[in-house]
């Protein structure tokens, strides 16, 4: 990179034109991804200050202006002990299913992506059809029906009428099929099995491990997703006690007299605090993201075949 | 079975995978093949929550509430609802200014990004654009009401100068779709920069070094090598969003909820869809605008997929 650069700048630095534009366009690009960089984390540093506050700083103060330690742990104590501990519930209900739900997804999406991208079958270019159209229908159209099938099922208010719908993810099929299609050479797993090696060992021992990135991408949006589900475990689960974080959320939107007048003032739940339960509700998905980061954007092949 | 297989398949000269049109060999490809083991789980999974809810909507919508053929006549009772041009306008507006905004500025951040030479400057662009992906669904709806709170809103100057002194003059209808986008955006973007990044880095480094050596700069680049290249996953992105943004529902809701009914509950299709299921108790309506949704969504997705070419592995 920097061996071809450096002619580049010499031959260029002859004309000022050229350098001024170089320059502009450099300034541009700046300016460019530093607004969009407040875009995104303005509210984000927004919501980790605002967890500091009371109920009054947060209207007085200014919204860049740190809190207190002494606040912050105030609205965590009351946040854990908001009905008797529902958050705790909440929240481990939320890692139950998206944490199950994510083991099934991969175990199932990954093999079935490989097999539309490298295998001849028949009834792939339907089932490649039926993937896309099922990706592309509106989930909310199908909690309906979902709902009545698992009802039949006896499967309502279970964990499973939740976990099962989540690990049906076309989306992840879709994705290792197009990276299995565009990013690992035919030649590499034709060469497996001139070695000798079955489809199931050529899938596990060749394309799995190339196929780390896209298994953490696919891995990480269906967490992401499932974790922040709120339509159909709304429908599913009628019980607080069953409800994972993103429902518990609404019923203590519901709590705060600034979004809801009607609630009594012994029953309601402070902004602030309202502002801490959103910031615990994305929590692990912060944290998955920190984990994942590595292979979600690792350049992969380059050297997996040699022309 | 497997073994059976894998000569089937290694022993003819190796596979050209350019050409999986699967018309090469149509004689004795009945029989259960290692493709079909790998699939089999995924298959059952589709048809259980993927097919039967759709053909079970497509059956509701079909019949009368007591059962029997109803023709039409939930598609043009529920179509006949005061309230259901209003919903679609509403969305399309949302979809329309999204879509643009998801093209235009995703696209540009992307290769702005994949052209950074320090490795650690694109890290954390990459990261400080993702994190709001992590709070799509109510918690970004939750913020959102914040922010749009001139009372704590940490944009509170930009609220008070475009004339907004309280939340409820904020959150009026004809600010909603702009809104919408806003918060489907803020939460989205990230996500899609880092498939479209993740796709530019399957550009062979060969490709780029000749386009360099050919004297092409990087809006050249952009325009001729890299947009081509990547052009199956813009049309990816276009689609999965167009779905995503016409089934709006959680936004508007928990908007209409903490906006003392300001915001209507029936603001957009699917919201629509809802009160006839769970307040009007009407399902075969809630069907019928179910598989109307459905049925855009197709067409454009049909219209995508002829011009981007979704299903040529090359």
């Amino acid at each position: 990179m920097t061996v071809l650069a450096a002619p580049r700048r010499t031959s260029s630095s002859g004309s000022s034109a050229v350098t001024v534009k170089k320059a502009t366009s450099r300034g541009f690009v700046f300016v460019l991804l530093v607004l969009f960089a407040l875009f995104f984390l303005v509210p984000i540093v927004w919501l980790l200050l605002s967890s500091t506050k009371s109920a009054t700083a947060l209207n007085s103060q200014n919204p860049y202006s740190f809190g207190s330690l002494h606040d912050l742990r105030r609205n965590w104590d009351a946040l854990w002990s908001f009905q008797d501990g529902a958050v705790k519930t909440w929240m481990k209900n939320s890692v139950l299913y998206a944490g199950l739900a994510l083991v099934i997804t991969l175990a199932v999406s990954v093999p079935a992506g490989y097999a539309l991208a490298k295998m001849q079958f028949a009834g792939r270019r339907f089932l490649l059809i039926t993937t896309l159209i099922v990706m592309l229908m509106p989930t909310a159209s199908l909690v309906l029906p979902t709902f009545l099938e698992i009802n039949y099922a006896h499967l309502v208010n279970t964990p499973l009428s939740v976990v099962l719908p989540y690990s049906f993810f076309p989306f992840g099929v879709y994705l290792t099929y197009i990276y299995f299609s565009t990013a690992v050479p035919a030649d590499l797993l034709a060469a497996a099995k001139i070695d000798g090696c079955g489809e199931l060992r050529t899938f596990w021992s060749i394309a799995l491990p190339l196929a780390s990135p896209v298994v953490a991408l696919v891995g990480f949006f269906s967490f992401v997703q499932n974790w922040n589900n709120f339509f159909l475990p709304y429908v599913m689960l009628p019980g607080s006690g069953q409800y994972p974080m993103q429902v518990g959320l609404t019923q203590m939107l519901a709590s705060t007299p600034t979004f809801n007048p009607v609630v009594g003032a012994n029953a309601a739940v402070s902004p602030p605090e309202l502002v801490l339960a959103t910031l615990v509700s994305i929590a692990p998905v912060l944290v998955v993201f920190l984990l994942a980061q590595r292979y979600l954007v690792t350049g992969l092949t380059a050297g997996g075949t040699k022309e | 079975m497997t073994a059976l297989a894998t000569r089937e398949s290694s022993a003819p000269t190796p596979q050209v995978p350019t050409s999986t049109s699967g018309s090469r060999r149509t004689a004795g490809s009945r029989r259960p093949r290692a493709g079909h083991f790998f699939v089999l789980p995924y298959v059952v999974l589709l048809a259980l929550f993927g097919v039967i809810p759709v053909v079970y909507s497509i059956y509701l919508a079909f019949t009368k509430a007591g059962g029997g053929f109803a023709g039409f006549s939930n598609f043009t009772r529920s179509a006949r609802d005061y309230r259901f041009v209003p919903a679609i306008e509403h969305v399309a507006m949302y979809v329309a200014i999204w879509l643009v905004a998801l093209i235009v500025l995703v696209v540009l951040l992307a290769l702005v990004v994949h052209r950074l030479v320090s490795g650690k400057a694109k890290a954390v662009v990459r990261f400080a654009y993702y994190i709001p992906g992590a709070l799509a669904g109510a918690s970004s709806v939750l913020l959102l009401l914040f922010v749009l709170d001139p009372t704590v809103s940490p944009v509170a100057m930009i609220l008070r100068w475009t004339g907004n002194e309280h939340f409820t003059d904020v959150i009026t209808p004809h600010h909603l779709p702009v809104i919408f986008a806003i918060i489907a955006f803020w939460t989205g973007a990230g996500g899609w920069i880092l498939v479209l990044y993740g796709a530019l880095n399957t550009i062979p480094a060969e490709v780029m070094e000749a386009a360099k050596v050919d004297g092409a700069g990087p809006v050249r680049t952009a325009l001729n090598i890299q947009l081509p290249m990547i052009r199956k996953w813009v049309s990816y992105m276009v689609i999965l969003s167009l779905a995503a943004g016409t089934q709006l529902f959680v936004e508007p809701e928990l908007v209409s909820q903490a906006s003392f009914g300001i915001v209507p509950n029936d603001y957009s299709v699917n919201q629509l869809a809802y009160q006839f299921a769970f307040t009007q108790n009407d399902f075969n309506g809630s069907a019928a605008i179910s598989i109307d949704l459905l049925v855009v969504a197709l067409l454009c997705a049909g219209l995508f997929v002829a011009r981007g070419k979704l299903f040529e592995t090359d």
